[in-house]
C-alpha cells in the first residue's frame, strides 16, 4: 500500500511538469532560422507547441501567442535536429557469425539506451538516428529509427508507426565486407546468388501466405526471417545498403529492381564513377566524409567531391556518421567537407537533415522547420559548417536535450573524465580479415 | 637530340636534387596574411625563397622581388605543417598485409627496427596528407608492442627515403598501454606490472652493454647487438624515447621510467594527461596528442576535445598528431585536428604552433622546419582563407623551394 502511494506519488510529480511544460508555447525569438525548407530567414521566430512547431517565420510575420515563453536567440542560429542515417552507437550487437543473412535480428532487442554515444549523439546535434546492425553479413537485421527523446527503456526513443509499431529498416552490405570463410559467400557472385535465393524464398513465403486466404490450415509455419524479407518485398521496410565499389553499387541497383524494394545506397565511396546510374535509378544515397580514404581496398578512391558529383547528378544526397567510425559530436565536418570539394552549402545542410528524412520515410514528421512538424530543432552561434560554431541547444520534440552551458552535458560535448563508459563498442569489421 | 639532350639535363638535375625535382625554382610568395611563427603574423607579407632555402621574410611593400623569380599569391600563407607523429608511409592505404609495416609483432622487445628501412615515400596517403599542406611528418612504428621500433622525420616530397628524409632515426617508440599487453596465457607482457618490469630489464641490459662496451678491453667488448646499441643512444640521450600512455597510471609509470634512466621522453597520446598537469610539467615532458576521434571506450574512454588547451594553459609544450588509424580512414589530417583544437580552447595561433614550430621544436628540427625565418627550408602552405576552416582550401605547397602542388585541396 505505502509503495503503491509513493508510485502514484511519483506518477503525479513526473507528469505535472511535463504537462505543464507541454501546455506553454516556447517562442524562440530574433534568430537566423535556416528551415531547409526554404531559404534561410534573418530575424526569424520560431513557435513550438506539444512536440510540434506552430509557427515559423519572419518575426513580424510571426504571431506569438501572448502566454509563450519567450526565448531571446539574437546572434544565434536555429536548424532542424540532425538526422543520421547510419549509427551504431548503443553498444549494439546485431546478427552473429552463423550465417551470412540474418533478417530475423532485431537491433533494437541489443540496444543499451544508458550508452554515452547517445549524449555524444545529442551534443553533436542529432535528433534523430537510424541504428543499424553492423556490417560482415549480406544481411545483418533490422534497423531502428530513434529519437533521442529522455528515455528509461529503449521503447521510449521508437519513432513508430500508426499502429505503434517501431520502425526501422533492413541492413545489408556487399563487396568485400561480407565475403569471407563458409557459411559466408567468397566471391561476389555468390553474394548475390545467395541474396537472391532468400528473396526468391520470401516470395513464396509471401504467395503461400495469400494463397491460404486465412485458413490455417494452409498457412506456412511463421518463419520470422521470412517476415522480415516479406516486410521488404512490401516496401514496407526500406533496405540500407552499405556498397562501396561502382561494380557493387550496380549490383545493388540490380538486385533492388528485382525484388521491386526500396533501397538507400550507403557509403558509396565510388558512387562518383557511376553518379548518373544511381540517378536513373532514382535512387538515393548516404554518403561518409572521412578524413582520408582507404583503410581497405574498396575505399581506396573515396574522395570528398562524391557529395558534389552525386549532388549534380540529381542523386538525393544524405551523410551519415556510421559512429563510431565517424564521431556524431563532429558531423557538421561531413558537411564542410563536401563543400570544401563543390557540394552547395544549400545541399551540404539538406543532406543533414530532410534529405535523411526521406530516406527513413519520416520527411513528413522531421527534417525541416515547418508548420506541424516534429519540434526537433539545434541552435548553434554560428555558421554551422564552421569548425568554430559550436551546438548550444538540442531540442527533440519541444524538449531541451541537451545543453552546452550546463556541465554536465558540456562534458558530454567535449569529453573527459566520466565521459565514456567501460563497455566494449561495436566493431564492424576488426575481427574480419579485411580488416585487419 | 633535342630531347636527348633534355633528358640529360633533367637527369643531371635529379642527381643534384632527388626527390623527383626538376629544378629549384625562386619563388616568391605574397600573402594577405603571413604567419611566420617566429612573430606577430604579417599583414600583406611576402617571403622570398632562394635555393630551397628561406631568403626573405617581410612586410610585401618592403620587399623587392628580384627578376625570374615565380609569384604565388594566397589569403593565408603558414609554415609547412608538421604531422609530429604519424606512420602514413607505413601503414599504407589499402590495409592489407603487404602495405602494413607499421607494426611487427614477432617480439615484444625491437629497438632495431629502422623506420628508414619500410618508409614508402610513394605511398598515396604521403600525397593526400601533402595536398592539405603537411610538409613534414615524423612517422615510423605504431604504437602496439613494448618497443616497437625506430621513427623518422620525412618530408613528405621525394620518391625514396633518401630524398624525404630529414632525421633517420628520429625516436625509439615505446608502448605503455593495453595495446602492448598480450592475451594470450603464457606470453608476456600480460599485466602493466610486467610491462615495467620487461622495460626496466632491457634499460639495464643496454647499460651494463654500453659500460663493457666503452670500458671492456678489445678483446672483451660484446658482441653488436643492434637493439642495444639503439638504447644506449637513448640513453645517452641523444634520441628521445616517445612512448605511448594513455591511462592515468600508465602516463606516472612513464615518467617514472624516464627519470630511473634519465631518459629524454616524450608523451604520446596521453588520453589523460590532464589529470597530471602539475606531474607532466615538472618532469619537463613535451606531449604529442591523440587525434581527437579516436573512440572514447578502454583506455581512451575519458579523452577529450580540451586536452590540447589544458597543457598549452599549463605551460607544457604541446604538438597534434594524426596518430594510427586501423580502418577507415585510414590516416587522421593533423590540419583538421589543429581546427578542432582551435575550436576547443586553444587559440588560432596556439593551434597553429601545435602543428608548425611547436612540433620542430619538440622533434629537434626546428633549426630547419617550423618557421618562416631566414636559412631555414623552404617550406610554405597556401590557403584561400582561414586555414583551419573545413571549406577552406589547400591552394599551394611548397617544399624545399619547390612549388609541389597547386591544386586546391
Amino acid at each position: 500500500m505505502r509503495s503503491s502511494l509513493r508510485f502514484i506519488l511519483l506518477l503525479v510529480g513526473i507528469g505535472l511538469p511535463t504537462a505543464a511544460a507541454q501546455d506553454k508555447p516556447i517562442a524562440f525569438t530574433g534568430a537566423t532560422i535556416i528551415p531547409i525548407a526554404g531559404s534561410p530567414i534573418e530575424n526569424g521566430a520560431l513557435v513550438v507547441h506539444q512536440g510540434k512547431i506552430t509557427a515559423v517565420g519572419v518575426s513580424s510575420a510571426v504571431s506569438i501567442p501572448a502566454h509563450a515563453q519567450r526565448i531571446d536567440m539574437t546572434g544565434k542560429v536555429i536548424m532542424p535536429g540532425l538526422i543520421c542515417t547510419h549509427s551504431h552507437i548503443g553498444g549494439i550487437g546485431g546478427a552473429d557469425s552463423s550465417a551470412p543473412i540474418q533478417p530475423d535480428i532485431r537491433i533494437y532487442d541489443s540496444l543499451n539506451v544508458r550508452d554515452s554515444g547517445f549524449k555524444r549523439a545529442l551534443a553533436g546535434g542529432l535528433t534523430t538516428l537510424n541504428i543499424m546492425p553492423g556490417s560482415g553479413h549480406l544481411l545483418s537485421g533490422q534497423t531502428v529509427y530513434v529519437k533521442l527523446r529522455q528515455a528509461e527503456t529503449i521503447e521510449d526513443i521508437f519513432i513508430r508507426d500508426a499502429d505503434g509499431n517501431p520502425l526501422g529498416g533492413m541492413k545489408m552490405a556487399n563487396g568485400t565486407n561480407s565475403m569471407s570463410e563458409k557459411p559466408f559467400p567468397e566471391t561476389r557472385s555468390k553474394s548475390a546468388a545467395l541474396v537472391r535465393e532468400q528473396y526468391i524464398k520470401a516470395q513464396e513465403y509471401r504467395d503461400k501466405i495469400a494463397r491460404a486466404t486465412g485458413d490455417a490450415s494452409k498457412m506456412p509455419a511463421r518463419d520470422l526471417a521470412m517476415e522480415g524479407l516479406v516486410e521488404v518485398l512490401e516496401r514496407k521496410r526500406i533496405v540500407h545498403h552499405h556498397t562501396h565499389r561502382h561494380d557493387d553499387i550496380i549490383t545493388v541497383l540490380r538486385l533492388a529492381k528485382e525484388f521491386n524494394f526500396r533501397v538507400v545506397l550507403h557509403h558509396v565511396s565510388e558512387g562518383w564513377k557511376v553518379a548518373d546510374e544511381i540517378a536513373k535509378a532514382d535512387v538515393p544515397c548516404s554518403v561518409i566524409v572521412v578524413d582520408s580514404p582507404g583503410g581497405k581496398l574498396e575505399a581506396s578512391e573515396m574522395t570528398f567531391r562524391t557529395g558534389a558529383v552525386l549532388e549534380k547528378a540529381g542523386v538525393l544526397v544524405a551523410f551519415h556518421t556510421d559512429d563510431w567510425i565517424t564521431d556524431s559530436r563532429v558531423f557538421f565536418r561531413s558537411a564542410a567537407l563536401a563543400v570544401r570539394a563543390g557540394m552547395t552549402r544549400e545541399g551540404a545542410l539538406k543532406a543533414l537533415t530532410l534529405a535523411g528524412a526521406k530516406m527513413l520515410d519520416l520527411d513528413a514528421r522531421i527534417g525541416s522547420l515547418e508548420v506541424g512538424k516534429d519540434a526537433d530543432l539545434i541552435i548553434l552561434n554560428g555558421d554551422p559548417l564552421s569548425v568554430y560554431s559550436k551546438v548550444l541547444e538540442t531540442w527533440v520534440e519541444g524538449k531541451k536535450r541537451f545543453d552546452r552551458g550546463d556541465p554536465k552535458d558540456h562534458l558530454y560535448a567535449v569529453g573527459g573524465y566520466g565521459a565514456g563508459r567501460d563497455q566494449s563498442p561495436y566493431f564492424c569489421c576488426f575481427d574480419h580479415p579485411e580488416g585487419q | 637530340m633535342k630531347r636527348q639532350f633534355e633528358s640529360v639535363i633533367v637527369l643531371t638535375l635529379l642527381a643534384i636534387f632527388p626527390g623527383g625535382s626538376i629544378a629549384v625554382a625562386q619563388v616568391a610568395v605574397l600573402g594577405k596574411k603571413v604567419y611566420t611563427m617566429a612573430g606577430p603574423p604579417i599583414e600583406n607579407g611576402a617571403v622570398l625563397i632562394r635555393e630551397g632555402k628561406i631568403a626573405v621574410v617581410g612586410k610585401a611593400d618592403s620587399v623587392t622581388i628580384p627578376d625570374g623569380y615565380r609569384v604565388l599569391r594566397a589569403e593565408v600563407v603558414t609554415p609547412g605543417l608538421i604531422d609530429a607523429h604519424s606512420t602514413v608511409g607505413f601503414s599504407g592505404i589499402y590495409n592489407h598485409p603487404h602495405d602494413q609495416d607499421q607494426l611487427e609483432h614477432s617480439g615484444p622487445l625491437q629497438p632495431e627496427l629502422r623506420a628508414i628501412d619500410a618508409y614508402n615515400a610513394r605511398e598515396q596517403l604521403v600525397a593526400w596528407v601533402r595536398s592539405f599542406g603537411i610538409t613534414t611528418l615524423h612517422t615510423g612504428h605504431a604504437p602496439g608492442e613494448l618497443i616497437s621500433g625506430q621513427t623518422t622525420i620525412v618530408k613528405t616530397w621525394g620518391d625514396t627515403i633518401d630524398a624525404a628524409v630529414v632525421v633517420d632515426t628520429a625516436a625509439v617508440a615505446a608502448t605503455l598501454s593495453p595495446l602492448a599487453q598480450k592475451s594470450d596465457k603464457g606470453k608476456s607482457p600480460g599485466t602493466r606490472g610486467k610491462m615495467m618490469a620487461m622495460l626496466r630489464a632491457e634499460f639495464v641490459k643496454a647499460q651494463e652493454y654500453m659500460k663493457k662496451r666503452d670500458t671492456a678491453e678489445a678483446d672483451k667488448k660484446p658482441d653488436r647487438n643492434l637493439g642495444l646499441e639503439v638504447l644506449t643512444r637513448v640513453l645517452n640521450r641523444e634520441l628521445p624515447l616517445m612512448v605511448t600512455a594513455n591511462r592515468a597510471q600508465d602516463i606516472t609509470s612513464t615518467l617514472r621510467l624516464a627519470k630511473e634512466f634519465n631518459i629524454k621522453l616524450i608523451l604520446d597520446g596521453a588520453a589523460e594527461s590532464y589529470l597530471l598537469l602539475d606531474e607532466i610539467k615538472a618532469a619537463g615532458t613535451p606531449v604529442i596528442i591523440h587525434p581527437s576521434m579516436q573512440r572514447a571506450y578502454g583506455e581512451m574512454e575519458n579523452l577529450s576535445f580540451e586536452t590540447a588547451s589544458k597543457l598549452r594553459q599549463a605551460g607544457i609544450p604541446v604538438a597534434l598528431q594524426s596518430g594510427y588509424e586501423s580502418y577507415v580512414p585510414k590516416t587522421r589530417v593533423v590540419l583538421f585536428e589543429a581546427a578542432l583544437a582551435a575550436a576547443n580552447g586553444l587559440t588560432f595561433e596556439q593551434a597553429l604552433a601545435s602543428i608548425t614550430i611547436d612540433a620542430a621544436k619538440i622533434l629537434g628540427v626546428d633549426g630547419r622546419v617550423g618557421s618562416l625565418e631566414p636559412d631555414k627550408d623552404g617550406d610554405l602552405s597556401l590557403y584561400d582563407g582561414d586555414p583551419f576552416e573545413y571549406t577552406s582550401h589547400c591552394t599551394g605547397v611548397i617544399i624545399n623551394g619547390q612549388v609541389v602542388s597547386e591544386t586546391p585541396q
